[in-house]
């Protein structure tokens, strides 16, 4: 293993490699030549002079916040002769399971290209470029005929494919005894248990203030609220993103929320940022490509349902389509345990297949993909922002939601610490559920998939996505998942199927999450 | 169609149980074995009614205490109906003086005048919210003059007694309304015959404040149990309305572009029932917080107060008081690119038909709140200032909440007005009322 100093200067090396060559990098050479301008510059300390400046004029704290970032989307540290999938992944079964599921969703992509008779990508006739440029603002009135397209995959297939998931080097007993899992997650992860968790998560105990607690109509502001907002104002105004991602672990002001996400994920209004989406959507006009259709398919069928979010429909195309053909997201495949799928394509001159990587982000959407911007939408309304907001929420923590890996906010370690929380501090729960024939996981999976959007209601849901990237992780998510069947034990205790556990559990919009959140983590006796 | 009910009192005093029941209007002392009610509609309103613990339905020639009549009846009888004290019926006499588009307008022009000659023009500009609006064929040269005025402006021509967005058409050329020239030359009893319509032609908003591309206007619910002095509340719940389709100011003949109301998009093309376009007042307020800040959207709804308060002031002295009528109306407003409120119309018979669940759930609230606060049971001091999802807004003044903190950097004196706000109903209802004699403190 290597020791930590040089651990750290690989990760500043790879860091620095990064940001050369980015517009901050022009910037700040740009704003260092014009430092040498003024005359307080002294050749005797030149350089710390220009620091100083740099530094008063705002411009360290932009390239804080960058390398901030860059922190948050560095692989992790390996071996250096290590191969570079163990760096994504170390455990083999988990790679391998990883690799035969991204086979199955690729052969069903391509069989319905083949069945349909539908190119994956195609070059859009003039006339109908045209068209689209024109109605590019409102895609949702198009009723194209959907009928035919069936989405690659829904949540519950992936479910069973986790569920088969085994650890070969781990010879268990398949009877059901106090230390086996009862749930249906059959592999061992290191999960964190409660004691744990108020270690990690102290700002949600109960002497912190919080927003959707401390907020309610009965308590006067003056206890936490005002004070919070000020700090919250005073945050944005130091545009610091370290700052505003500690802040939001108690929670963001409604008319502050948009700011403070934009700084903590180093979203920008640079002119590349623009640029580059202006980009991706010329290439949306210049071509169609099979993905499109499933995803109008899922924006009909999940947003434009939902009571909230049908308003929203054509931002989500906007953001969508252009999400396909963003080859930048592929980057994140260096830490993701997932591999971009890759489809034989005719070449130009028809004689020789090539394999290129398809959708050209790598990403292939599932039934209830759009969901993931849904809540956005709330917050922006400029689509280069929407967009850059999404992509950057999305490489950071969602893509871990549908793939296999280790990795403690992963969707397999989320699902076991949601069965073992369960399993520990509700076991009467867990056994009865279990024996009438209603696993928990099968009824939380598709919450936790999708972060709970389209569940809670959407106050409530950006509560909970503010302390996702408070505290860098979606971990949060699995205590929620758990939080819920306690706060609903009494009831599921009187169901006796699954049919009525579902029902008891369809209907997640009146629930209050930070009090549920806070109960479970800080009141549970241990 | 019936929706599934839930969370409502179930506990009933069947018709004529004499039992422990007595009800006291503490200011009469008169004594009733139990209320008794008719409604002349078959909605939301009768399952509140019938749900009321003590109260019973009477038939046709029974006497009465409580009338949820609709306007029809209210024409054809109140002048001839005789009422004791306690009795109340739910419209003022001559209501149309607010909600009659051609009378609303006469009246807001009125009232502006009034206020500028004694507090001067700056306090006048706070009455305009309403669009420039004319009365047709009466005010037409007039109209002619402002629309000239203004070339390339679009108007708006609404049938003054019409409801739900019926004969409502927008014009650009003069030459689409020439016929109504001719009809300016007939007598004032030719016009108020019924077969002759009156118009009114409103200044078209063409600047409305969209979400995602989509025109959307407010239902706002002020309930007014007193005229004079005037007493009115407002309901924190209500609703946005979406057109289904995206605003273009191109087609103006597309009238499922520019008309949200409910009535009007259920008949559009592509009109999902299963979809809903509506979003609750809450959402709507959480989302313009979150675009426009704090600040600015709490601006924006003392604004939207100023309308309701301004707009029954105007007509507070043309309205026939009667301590037995309350009303409840519907008021539609109309938010501009600026923010700006605009108010759209009064109906003195919002629809309590539900389209949703939730939209059901929400307007059972309403009602039994407005019969909380008409309050036949007598369980009120009438020094409340909110009654379950109620805020008392105006009693004969100004009403200004009792927590006077420095809170969010406003000055001390915060109005009592919450319309968007948390409705916490049950919990504050708990709170307030003495349960039903024979119900049991939830």
């Amino acid at each position: 293993m290597m020791d930590e100093s040089t651990e750290l200067s690989v990760s500043i090396t790879q860091i620095v490699q990064r940001l050369k060559g980015t517009h901050l990098h022009s910037q700040l050479e740009k704003q260092a030549k014009e430092c040498m301008h003024k005359p307080e510059i002294k050749l005797e300390t030149l350089k710390d002079d220009v620091r100083r400046l740099l530094k008063e004029s705002g411009w360290e704290r932009k390239l804080q916040n960058a390398v901030y970032r860059e922190l948050h989307i560095l692989p992790p540290p390996g071996h250096p002769r290590a191969p570079p999938e163990h760096a994504k992944e170390p455990l083999e079964y988990m790679r391998k399971a990883q690799v035969s599921w991204e086979k199955r969703i690729l052969k069903s992509l391509n069989s319905m290209c083949s069945e349909l008779g539908i190119p994956l990508a195609r070059k859009r006739p003039v006339s109908e470029q045209k068209e689209l440029t024109n109605k590019w603002n409102e895609m949702g009135t198009d009723e194209p005929d959907l009928s035919k397209f069936r989405p690659v995959y829904a949540p519950k297939d992936f479910l069973e494919v986790l569920i088969g998931l085994r650890n070969l080097n781990n010879d268990r007993c398949e009877d059901l005894t106090v230390r086996s899992n009862w749930g249906l997650i059959q592999v061992s992860l290191n999960v964190r248990d409660i004691p744990q968790m108020r270690e990690t998560y102290p700002e949600l105990g109960l002497t912190y203030g919080q927003l959707g607690i401390d907020d309610h109509t009965h308590v006067p502001p003056d206890l936490f609220e005002s004070e919070h907002i000020v700090i919250g104002k005073k945050v944005v105004n130091e545009q610091d993103s370290a700052a505003a991602q500690q802040y939001s672990r108690q929670g963001c002001p409604t008319g502050l929320r948009a700011q403070l996400w934009t700084l903590i994920l180093n979203t920008t209004d640079d002119p590349e940022v623009i640029t580059h989406y202006e980009q991706l959507k010329a290439r949306v006009i210049h071509h169609g490509l099979l993905v499109d259709n499933l995803i109008y398919k899922d924006v009909k069928l999940t947003a434009s349902n939902d009571d909230y979010y049908f308003v929203f429909e054509d931002y989500l195309y906007q953001v969508l389509l252009c999400f396909s053909r963003d080859t930048a997201v592929l980057e994140h495949f260096n830490y993701n345990s997932a591999t971009p799928p890759k489809s034989c394509v005719q070449s130009k001159s028809g004689s020789e297949q090539c394999a290129v990587v398809y959708p050209p982000n790598g990403v292939i959407p599932f039934h209830g993909f759009s969901m993931y911007v849904a809540p956005l939408c709330f917050l922006y309304n400029e689509p280069s922002k929407l967009y850059s907001v999404f992509r950057e929420m999305y490489i950071r923590y969602f893509f871990r939601l549908h793939s296999i890996s280790s990795h403690p906010s992963g969707i397999v370690s989320l699902c076991l610490q949601f069965e073992r929380l369960l399993q520990t501090h509700l076991p009467q729960l867990f056994y009865h559920l279990r024996e009438i024939g209603a696993q928990p996981l099968r009824i939380a999976f598709k919450w936790i998939v999708r972060a709970f959007s389209g569940y809670l209601s959407t106050d409530q849901l950006l509560l909970l996505w503010d302390r996702i990237l408070g505290y860098g992780s979606l971990e949060i998510v699995a205590v929620l998942a758990a939080a819920v069947f306690a706060f609903r034990a009494e009831n599921l205790m009187e169901v006796t199927s699954l049919a009525s556990a579902e029902a008891v559990l369809a209907d997640l919009s009146t629930l209050k999450v930070m009090p549920l959140l806070q109960i479970f983590l800080f009141a549970t006796s241990v | 169609m019936r929706w599934l009910v839930s969370d409502m009192s179930k506990n009933k005093q069947t018709a004529g149980h004499k039992g422990a029941y007595s009800s006291q209007r503490k200011k009469e002392g008169e004594v009733r074995n139990c209320i008794r009610y008719r409604c002349g509609l078959t909605n939301t309103i009768q399952d509140v009614l019938i749900q009321r613990p003590g109260w019973v339905e009477v038939k046709e020639e029974g006497d009465w205490d409580f009338n949820w009549c609709d306007v029809g009846w209210l024409r054809e009888n109140f002048d001839h109906s005789y009422m004791e004290e306690h009795v109340r019926i739910c419209h003022f006499r001559n209501h149309y003086e607010l909600t009659r588009k051609n009378l609303m307008v006469k009246n807001l022009k009125r009232y502006r005048k009034n206020v500028e000659r004694e507090a001067g023009r700056l306090e006048a500009a706070k009455c305009d919210f309403f669009p420039r609006t004319f009365e047709l064929p009466s005010e037409y040269h007039i109209f002619v003059e402002e629309f000239k005025r203004s070339p390339g402006s679009t108007w708006i021509m609404k049938p003054v007694a019409r409801s739900q967005g019926k004969g409502i058409f927008l014009f650009r050329k003069l030459k689409d309304i020439i016929d109504w020239r001719k009809d300016g030359t007939r007598s004032e009893e030719q016009r108020d015959e019924a077969q002759v319509e009156s118009y009114v032609a409103q200044r078209y908003i063409e600047n409305p404040y969209l979400i995602a591309g989509r025109k959307f206007d407010l239902r706002v619910y002020v309930l007014v149990t007193s005229y004079i002095p005037l007493k009115a509340w407002l309901y924190r719940d209500g609703f946005a309305r979406f057109s289904n389709t995206r605003f273009s100011l191109n087609s103006i003949d597309d009238q499922y572009v520019h008309l949200t109301n409910v009535a009007v998009q259920k008949t559009a093309p592509d009109y999902d029932p299963e979809k809903g376009c509506k979003w609750q007042m809450q959402q709507l307020r959480c989302y313009l917080t979150a675009k426009h800040g704090f600040e600015t959207v709490q601006t924006l709804f003392k604004e939207i107060d100023n309308i309701f308060i301004r707009s029954l002031l105007s007509v507070q002295k043309t309205i026939i008081n009667d301590k037995h009528c309350f009303e409840l109306y519907g008021y539609d407003i109309l938010l501009d690119q600026d923010l700006k409120p605009w108010l759209i119309e009064v109906n003195a018979s919002p629809s309590l038909t539900a389209s949703s669940q939730e939209d059901y759930e929400l307007k059972y609230r309403l009602l039994e709140d407005t019969l909380h606060i008409v309050d036949m049971e007598g369980r009120l001091t009438g020094k409340e200032k909110r009654v379950g999802g109620f805020d008392l807004m105006w009693n004969d003044g100004p009403v200004y909440t009792d927590v006077g903190l420095e809170a969010m950097g406003c000055s001390c004196l915060v109005a009592n007005t919450h319309l968007g706000c948390v409705n916490d109903r049950q919990k504050q209802l708990q709170q307030l009322l003495k349960p039903f004699p024979g119900q049991k403190r939830a």
